[in-house]
């Protein structure tokens, strides 16, 4: 059975999601217009998160998506907590003082981000006292070891990064008196997410990338056309670097079986990511946690099996890799998005996608017949489809929606297949994930008037 | 990639073509200079220059030098019909609205017909027939209209079913046709192998032509065309002759004085195919499918297809060199709706190779009708330009009207509707041409309905009451870019469905207008004209009144404060204009013309009146806004607001005086209307508009006052018999033709313009004869409403054509007006048209195909009259304008 077109778009724009930058005095001063995101479950639940929000207490934007691994739980930590913990290391001493006080005497906290959420994005309430406690103990280190210099945003956001990791390491090892939040810190340390965050403030961006998901800049060309850059690499077999600096790590004896079948270990894709203390802890760690731990866990053949060839832990970090870009005035828009989008499209069909579609201008290549054998039937098929493409962008309100639906119902010309598209969608649960990933995108989009001015001041 | 299309069209035949008239230039030139053939240098002087060496261009130098001009000079910028002639489909379509296009149309054909063998060149000239579809009811009426038409005019032409348009073309899918209409002697041709015919022909006579020459501008001095400078020199000349098609604009623009030729290029697509497996028979009929906005013609074995798309593109907005012709894109993804139609209309096309889709741009006017004429600016300056992509249909003719201008004067046809002077100054802004290029081009497939109004190009020139009159519900149409009221929708009425009343039947604003018309009748209302144009002509003696008399067919020596209707004659004592004049002073005069004579009677008057600095003559169109108060209380509001008496006694009918009305003093107060109700004229300076417009519809109040539209206007004038000039009127038509003998005075006293022509009808008779015609089986509410230019039939055979029509919401009948003719039954010679010939005849209108029984009338209900006049007086006034 076929779906209609209505029900493809309800499907796909389930949890789209929009915001837009107000302007203040007519003016918008953020070098961020706004935002689309959204995201296509593949995986029931999705293991996929996303987060965006606005520093209330220093200036700059939020994003990122997270691509969580053996079930959700870690992903959905670390779209909670890792914007707070980036936050925090960004304030300046006096805040954090601020604040410490106010916790401190009980009185209302400063409100550190203003969330953007779509309403699917929930917050876990059982945990959040747990995870405030973590927090605010890394905030009174940081007020302990005021270094009276300025914060440097790429160092706040690696410094964020690993403490949250680390967070996650301890609460696991800690317990909790509490046996729902015991096993839920539990679930949350054995799986394992990859984060790709973009900080944005003025024109300075800043990429902070661990695991696979992928930042990429779309470009305007001065003709028009559309170029994209990429604003972090993957962690993964795939990158070169990255398999050299895991070989450095452990010794030589090691080196056939750290990277197998393009996996670490044999098993993992991403080579760095939060959670996953299969990867972190030694085994005797792993065996106490999971024999003190509740039934459940040690239930479960897969925190109990231990990665073969395990000898020198650790073998996996959260640290990021953090690209620092400014931003100029013909950089027009950041796509982060999971590694469900990067597998089946190009950077640079996203990148013409995004920017015709954010533009308006669908700039397609000019057919030419030249000396080519074309009969009226062949042009006519072809003139439909590339119009069909055209009105494909007008269906959608929203960026991310329109490159899912591209993502996902492209054929081989490029152009968006109705009978493709609805077939992907109504995919059974269990057949959808061998078919395709989760796909999780968030487009930011950039006020290039302000980011012309804010360049001509500095 | 044009550049293939190039050799492929015309490249072989040119080659064959070329050296023939050559070799005749050479020779000829060879006689005076056989030292160096090439280049052959410019002459320094000439009668004509012709700038164009497309179609036009060679057509009306063909035609020039036919009728004994042999001085001419034709320049081309590149080679001979290498612009969009070259490009252009090569249809010969007579299928045409307007019945002078029709006429052209037709003669081109025929002239096209015997070209090669008037020439020997080969000009590819098939007679295919044309088939134009309809897929729709409304689209079969339209044809219908124009098949009564041509079959008039002796062209054959039939109405088929969709059977038989299968058995004339072997591809086509009939499925969704309603009809058809088939024109069996339409032609196809070779438009550049024509166009070198003609310009062989016109070699042969005498014309010199120059290809790789540019002309950079026309000299002037005075007023009157002295030469041409080029980039090979300079040639003198009296007459310059613009046919430089899309760059005519530019070319008028180029010199120091400006010649306002408003056209405006659009992309064109055209595909071409290899042949079909089966080769198509060369002679198989050009396909017209409106609906599909295609058209489908056989070419070489395979099809040429191409059409007018919704969403045209304009080029050359800023002007040439941007990009040349030859190197227009393809634009595929554009042509997607037409090639859909395409397959649509022959499914079997599918397979069929595609060799290329040709980018051809065209020029089109703001009124898809063609330019020709003389420049209202400069004397010896013609153009003939803006062929709407109708250019090969109309070449010939358009060439033969256009030297008549030139060789006599007038062409031989009521040229009206194409003249350059139809335009000013206002239709040429860029800006303007560009947004309504964009709305003619469509329309070139879409339903002609009657009362169609242009969207774009709007609200140019408005009347100061016109937000005040916008927002009482008035809907407005345009005319020589002024708005004008057509009627007011009352309150709660639903205005959607009254924006689109596109129909052939009972409009949906019929009952609005009705209740117009009434209180017009019974009450009093007031009608906005302030686009009338307006001249003041005055003199420090008699110069004025002398010219005028002279100029003008009645008497103008008439008290101070008297109005007077009258023609402005041609020499054949035809309407140049038909206007009427008060006599403001002993030596100044007040002169009212329809809104579209604004150019053109400013030119003739121009031309024609002495130079002499105590004389002047001012347009003070834009200094007075003119609001007619018509209906039998009129009279009541009027001397409400002025204090003054306005009793026949003291203001008689055809007066004018000064007076106050409310606060503001000096309106100019007229006893005129024009429509026979009684009413005033006031023509107020316009900072005064305002206020006395509220002035008048505050004291109007109690007397039933309402505002009413052109709509209302012209059922009043027409069921009173008022012909209305460039309607009714033309320049063809004589004051004797239109029962208007009392609006001249043969014995004023001195000679006038055309006296001589009115004396020779007064004694034999005239030719045809203006008749009212109501309908008499006709029904309004379900039968097809007539328009203008239906077919006339006295007795079962065709007598003339109706100019204009109206419901009358008094008869309670249609009221057609047209001229009948009196053709001799066996030879067709026109005889004089009597009183009895009308009288006793039965008469039949044809309204798309359809015959309906009319009562033909030479004198209007004098009944109808509210008011009782005396029947002179009635006929007085017998005088109306639009």
């Amino acid at each position: 059975f076929y779906l209609t077109p209505p029900q493809v778009n309800s499907i796909l724009k389930a949890n789209e999601y929009s915001f837009k930058v107000p302007e203040f005095d007519g003016k918008n001063i953020s070098s961020v217009l706004g935002f689309d995101s959204n995201q296509l479950p593949a995986n029931a639940p999705i293991e996929d998160r996303r987060s965006a929000a606005t520093c209330l207490q220093t200036r700059g934007m939020l994003l990122g998506v997270f691509d969580g691994h053996a079930g959700c739980a870690c992903a959905q930590a670390v779209s909670e907590r890792l914007f707070y913990y980036i936050a925090v290391s960004l304030l300046p001493h006096e805040t954090l003082l601020e604040i410490e006080n106010a916790v401190e005497s009980g009185r209302a906290l400063l409100p550190i981000l203003q969330w953007h959420k779509h309403p699917n994005d929930y917050f876990s309430k059982e945990a959040s006292k747990l995870y405030f406690n973590s927090l605010r103990t890394y905030w009174q280190e940081l007020i302990d070891l005021n270094s009276g210099e300025t914060t440097d945003v790429k160092e706040a956001l690696i410094n964020a990064f690993k403490r949250l990791d680390n967070d996650i390491s301890l609460e696991a090892q800690v317990g909790d008196p509490n046996s729902f939040l015991n096993y839920l810190v539990l679930r949350v340390a054995f799986s394992g997410a990859t984060a790709c965050v973009a900080h944005v403030d003025g024109i300075d961006l800043h990429i902070a990338n661990t695991g696979d998901s992928r930042a990429m800049l779309g470009v305007q060309e001065e003709d028009g056309s559309w170029s994209a850059v990429n604003l972090s690499y993957d962690h993964n077999a795939q990158n070169e670097h990255e398999v050299e600096r895991v070989k450095m790590e452990h010794p030589k004896s090691e080196e056939k079986s750290l990277v197998k079948q393009d996996r670490l270990l044999g098993l993992l894709m991403p080579f760095r990511a939060f959670g996953d203390v299969k990867f972190k802890w030694s085994i005797e760690l792993q065996k106490r946690v999971v024999e003190s731990g509740p039934d459940q866990l040690n239930d479960n053949e897969y925190t109990k099996f231990i990665p073969p060839n395990y000898h020198t832990p650790p073998y996996l970090t959260a640290e990021p890799e953090v690209i620092h870009h400014k931003l100029r005035p013909q950089d027009k828009f950041l796509v982060l998005a999971t590694d469900g989008l990067w597998e089946t499209m190009h950077r640079q069909d996203v990148a013409r996608i995004v920017g015709e579609y954010l533009t308006g201008v669908h700039h397609q290549q000019p057919i030419a017949v030249g000396g080519y054998k074309v009969t009226l039937g062949q042009m006519h098929g072809l003139l439909t489809e590339r119009r069909a493409r055209i009105s494909s962008v007008f269906e959608d309100q929203n960026a991310a929606t329109h490159l899912i639906r591209h993502a996902v119902g492209n054929n081989e010309f490029g152009t968006v297949d109705h009978e493709r598209l609805s077939k992907m969608l109504s995919l059974p649960e269990e057949l959808a994930r061998m078919y395709r990933d989760d796909i999780t995108i968030i487009v930011v989009q950039f006020n290039s008037h302000v980011i012309g001015a804010c360049q001509n001041e500095e | 990639a044009a550049r293939m299309l190039l050799r492929l069209l015309s490249d072989v035949r040119w080659r064959a073509a070329n050296p023939k008239w050559r070799r005749m230039t050479c020779s000829r030139q060879s006689t005076s200079n056989t030292a160096e053939p090439h280049p052959v240098s410019l002459p320094a002087q000439a009668q004509v220059v012709i700038c164009g060496g497309g179609i036009m261009g060679t057509s009306v130098a063909y035609h020039l030098s036919k009728m004994g001009w042999k001085d001419i000079v034709l320049l081309e910028q590149g080679r001979l019909a290498a612009g969009t002639t070259r490009f252009c489909a090569g249809i010969v379509s007579t299928a045409r609205h307007a019945s002078i296009e029709l006429k052209m149309a037709d003669y081109s054909n025929k002239l096209y017909q015997q070209l090669e063998q008037e020439t020997g060149v080969k000009t590819g000239y098939m007679k295919t027939g044309s088939v134009s579809l309809a897929q729709t009811q409304d689209r079969l009426i339209s044809l219908k209209r124009i098949a009564s038409s041509l079959n008039v005019m002796g062209i054959p032409c039939e109405i088929i079913t969709p059977k038989q348009v299968a058995q004339l073309h072997p591809l086509i899918n009939i499925h969704d046709l309603v009809g058809a209409m088939y024109v069996p002697e339409d032609a196809l041709v070779s438009s550049a192998n024509v166009s070198l015919a003609l310009a062989t022909a016109a070699s042969r006579n005498g014309v010199q032509i120059h290809e790789r020459t540019s002309v950079s501008h026309v000299s002037v001095q005075k007023g009157r065309v002295t030469g041409v400078e080029t980039d090979r020199g300079q040639i003198q000349c009296q007459y310059f002759v613009n046919c430089a098609g899309q760059w005519a604009y530019e070319l008028g623009h180029s010199g120091e004085e400006p010649v306002n030729i408003p056209l405006h290029a659009c992309e064109h697509f055209y595909l071409l195919t290899h042949p079909l497996k089966e080769p198509l028979a060369s002679n198989l009929p050009t396909i017209v499918d409106p609906d599909g906005r295609i058209y489908i013609r056989n070419w070489q074995g395979g099809i040429l297809s191409g059409g007018f798309e919704k969403n045209p593109k304009p080029l050359f907005t800023e002007g040439r060199n941007q990009l040349e012709i030859q190197n227009l894109q393809e634009d595929w993804d554009h042509f997607e709706p037409l090639l859909s139609a395409l397959l649509r209309r022959m499914p079997d096309l599918e397979t069929l190779q595609i060799m290329q889709l040709v980018n051809c741009p065209e020029s089109f006017t703001p009124d898809m009708r063609c330019i020709m004429g003389e420049s209202p600016t400069v004397r010896g300056y013609f153009v003939l330009a803006g062929m709407n992509s109708a250019g090969i249909s109309y070449g010939g003719g358009a060439g033969k009207y256009l030297a008549e201008w030139m060789v006599n004067g007038y062409p031989s046809e009521n040229v009206w509707p194409l003249d350059l002077k139809r335009f000013g100054t206002l239709q040429s802004s860029r800006t303007f041409l560009r947004h309504r290029v964009m709305e003619v081009m469509p329309l070139m497939c879409d339903l002609k309905v009657p009362r169609w109004d242009f969207q774009t190009g709007r609200q140019l020139r408005t009347s100061p009451l016109y937000d005040r009159l916008d927002a009482q519900g008035a809907r407005w149409m345009e005319k020589h870019g002024f708005e004008r009221v057509k009627y007011f929708v009352p309150p709660g009425k639903d205005l959607l469905d009254l924006d689109q009343s596109k129909t052939f039947y009972k409009p949906d604003w019929f009952d609005i207008v009705g209740s117009e018309v009434k209180c017009c009748k019974e009450a009093v209302c007031v009608i906005d004209m302030s686009s009338f144009t307006k001249f003041e002509i005055s003199s420090t003696g008699d110069q004025a009144l002398e010219s005028l008399q002279y100029l003008f067919s009645n008497d103008l020596d008439v008290p101070v404060g008297h109005v007077v209707h009258t023609g402005m004659l041609n020499e054949k004592g035809g309407y140049e204009n038909d206007c009427s004049i008060a006599r403001l002073s002993k030596r100044s005069f007040f002169m009212i013309s329809p809104t579209d004579q604004q150019v053109h009677c400013w030119a003739w008057l121009k031309n024609r009146l002495p130079e002499d600095s105590n004389l002047t003559m001012e347009d003070v169109t834009w200094k007075y806004t003119a609001l007619n108060l018509i209906g039998p209380r009129a009279v009541n509001v009027l001397s409400e607001l002025s204090y003054a008496p306005i009793t026949p006694e003291h203001f008689p009918s055809l007066f004018c005086k000064e007076m106050s009305v409310g606060y503001a003093n000096g309106i100019r107060v007229m006893s005129i209307t024009h429509t026979g109700e009684p009413g005033f004229m006031l023509y107020i300076p316009i900072e005064y508009a305002l206020h006395v417009y509220n002035e008048v519809m505050n004291m109007g109040q109690k007397y039933g006052i309402r505002n009413a539209g052109y709509y209302a206007l012209r059922s009043l004038r027409i069921e009173k018999f008022f012909a209305f000039w460039g309607q009714d009127l033309d320049a063809f038509t004589t004051p004797m033709e239109c029962g208007r003998e009392f609006q001249v005075k043969l014995e004023k006293g001195m000679q006038f313009v055309g006296q001589e022509a009115l004396l020779e009808q007064k004694q034999n008779g005239v030719y045809k004869r203006f008749t009212m015609f109501i309908l008499e089986d006709h029904d309004t509410d379900t039968d097809l409403w007539p328009w203008w230019g239906e077919p006339i039939f006295r007795n079962g055979r065709y007598v003339g054509k109706t100019t204009s029509s109206a419901y009358s919401y008094t008869l309670e009948r249609h009221v057609c007006l047209g001229f009948v003719q009196h053709f001799d039954e066996q030879t067709g010679e026109e005889l004089v048209v009597t009183t009895d010939f009308i009288n006793q005849g039965e008469y039949e209108i044809n309204i798309a195909g359809q015959r309906f029984q009319a009562k033909a009338k030479l004198y209007p209900f004098s009944s109808l009259f509210a008011h009782r006049r005396r029947k002179d007086e009635v006929e007085l006034s017998g005088y109306q304008r639009e």
